[in-house]
């Protein structure tokens, strides 16, 4: 972070000295095309009930990229190569049983401990890559190159194709996954092919947020345009909305404080995840109020 | 010259007895109450806990037993009947990370300048071979603690797992046994936090305890097995990790607990296989008896 640049009391050329820097307009392309990815498959994740799973997925990330330090290779190797393997293992061991219900979750948290472990051991192995772990776990953005949002770009656009094909019978297995079977629907391979998307789209966003909050800009917007209206098509386009919105200031207020990207994106999600939950509030009560108004003056 | 002949490596055995005794009877009923997540939230709570208390300078533990604590009951609240729902816990704990990051900015900013990196990496992966005397008394002493409180709820509390409404109606305090039991949980991370770190915790929570439902569905027996197990691996893991000095401990701790859960997958798929094959092989004798089919009444036999 330049530490020149705190805020001055002119806001517009504050920002418009932000956009002369290259690295900060990359930043934003970057955050731009994750975002809208992690807040689509999110709102998947979020309707299934996924987070433990979502969040052991992305932290795969973590030992991903520490591998690919250690082997010498580019770290994009690393993260799609264990996030996806880490969602194929969840998938392939874990039944959709509702009965299996302890038994997965204990799997998904061996699953979990245990890459990170191969995380540990990668950092012990490679000396001198210390202070590079920090950024690994929390993120950092100003290191984004051109080479880097191409590769961001064309995968976020396969990822959304498929999930564009199998978005409708993708939301029929997951609200009613009885029905679902009963009419044809393969919810089994619907899941398995999800997971193995999670999967690429926690390698992306990895690379912005840092792996270990990778889960912030998956669950939060969506929980929070699930909070404000259950119709689906609305409450997809909401969650797109504040992820953005999350994002650019995250990133803005970044680039103007010295507190790392992560605490800000994490915090203006949970404040409009807050703001959410509050308004879902006043409106229960006052439709409450209103149905005990109608009571009380007899009219049924 | 003998492993025990070394100070620090007596005191990482005696305080992960501890530690592991406490993660493996407190994962039993994690497991069993599909509240694995929470353990996990609780786990990087404990992170931003350790690092608040790093930043304002106090005691790292006073830090780690409050944050976990206080979240634990928080996450009780939060939900009806002492769970929370998973996505309520996910953005509880994703902002808690958040902010355990601009504790770790403060912290690094702030305080020493030196050996900054490594204070995150011991609060996230732990240093077993760093415990002092002291220190593993203590660990070793919360350990029997918890595992002491749990014991003695175990009844009511398994009571009030396996079937929730029934428990209610016939009196037993499912609410507050909730809180307890949340409570316990939250000490037990705190406790182990210091020892296998935050990141790895989940791996002493879930494998020892994913490994004892899958050998055995009886109730006390599978919550003795848990915690052997548990204490076996860290045993096991602690003297990899003395032989192969690259090697982390934490790392060994985790491994061999992964691969006797792996095992144990194994060994139950196998014998399931050849239960399979007995019951076509019995059916195929008398043929008119009509073939059962094997697969379902194996899976009957899981918890």
């Amino acid at each position: 972070m330049p530490a020149d640049s705190g805020l001055s009391w002119n806001l517009l050329s504050d920002i418009d000295q932000m956009w002369k820097l290259d690295s900060m307009v990359n930043a934003y392309r970057a955050g731009t095309i994750v975002a809208v990815l992690a807040a689509v498959v999110g709102w998947f994740v979020v309707l299934r009930r996924q987070t433990f799973v979502a969040h052991t997925v992305s932290l795969a990330g973590f030992p991903g990229a520490a591998a690919a330090v250690f082997l010498g290779v580019s770290a994009s190797w690393g993260y799609f190569g264990f996030c996806i393997g880490a969602a194929a293992v969840i998938a392939a061991l874990a039944r959709s049983g509702k009965g299996g219900m302890a038994e997965e979750s204990a799997l998904t948290g061996i699953v979990q401990s245990f890459t990170l472990a191969c995380g540990m051991l990668f950092v012990a192995l490679y000396k001198g890559f210390l202070n590079g772990v920090n950024s690994l776990l929390f993120g950092s953005f100003l290191g984004v190159t051109p080479g880097d949002i191409a590769v961001l770009a064309a995968v976020a656009a396969v990822v959304l194709l498929a999930m564009a094909l199998i978005g409708r019978p993708l939301l029929f297995a997951s609200v009613d996954p009885a029905v679902a079977d009963a009419r044809g629907v393969p919810s089994r391979t619907l899941s398995l092919l999800f997971l193995v998307l999670l999967g690429a789209t926690a390698a992306e966003v990895s690379q912005i947020t840092g792996s270990l909050l990778v889960f912030a800009l998956l669950v939060m917007p969506a929980a929070t345009a699930q909070r404000i209206t259950a119709r689906p098509g609305r409450s997809l386009v909401l969650s797109v909305v504040f992820a953005l919105a999350v994002t650019w200031f995250g990133l803005g207020a970044a680039y103007f404080s010295p507190y790392p990207i992560g605490f800000w994106i994490t915090t203006f999600a949970f404040g409009c995840y807050l703001l959410a939950n509050l308004y879902g509030f006043v409106v229960r009560w006052r439709g409450a109020g209103r149905r005990h108004m109608v009571e009380a003056l007899g009219v049924s | 010259m003998s492993m025990f002949s070394h100070p620090f490596m007596v005191y990482a055995l005696l305080g992960g007895t501890g530690i592991a005794a406490a993660c493996g009877a407190v994962g039993f009923f994690l497991v069993l109450r599909a509240q694995v997540f929470t353990g996990d939230a609780l786990s990087h709570v404990a992170f931003t806990g350790a690092l608040a208390a790093l930043a304002f300078g106090i005691d790292l533990r006073v830090g780690l037993f409050a944050a976990t604590i206080a979240v634990a009951l928080l996450l009780g609240a939060l939900g009806r009947r002492g769970r929370a729902d998973d996505v309520v816990i996910g953005n509880v704990f994703a902002w808690i990370l958040g902010l355990g990051v601009f504790f770790l900015t403060l912290y690094t900013t702030n305080r020493s300048g030196s050996g900054n990196g490594s204070a995150t990496i011991n609060v996230l992966f732990g240093s077993i071979l760093g415990l002092s005397s002291s220190q593993a008394q203590t660990a070793l002493w919360i350990g029997v603690g918890v595992v002491a409180a749990l014991v003695f709820i175990a009844r009511p509390l398994l009571f009030a797992t396996l079937d929730e409404a029934v428990a209610a109606a016939r009196g037993v305090p499912v609410r507050v046994l909730g809180f307890v039991f949340l409570a316990l949980v939250g000490a037990a991370t705190a406790e182990a936090t210091q020892a296998v770190g935050a990141l790895l915790l989940l791996g002493l929570v879930a494998a020892p305890a994913g490994t004892a439902l899958v050998l055995t569905d009886r109730p006390f027996r599978g919550l003795g097995l848990a915690v052997a197990l548990a204490v076996g691996e860290m045993w096991a893991g602690l003297t990899l990790a003395y032989f192969v000095p690259r090697m982390p401990p934490s790392f060994s701790i985790t491994a061999v607990a992964t691969a006797v859960y792996a095992a144990a997958m194994i060994y139950r798929w196998s014998a399931r296989r050849r239960a399979a094959v007995r019951s076509a092989a019995t059916a195929v004798a008398p043929a008119h008896i009509r073939v059962a089919e094997p697969v379902a009444t194996a899976d009957t036999v899981s918890v």
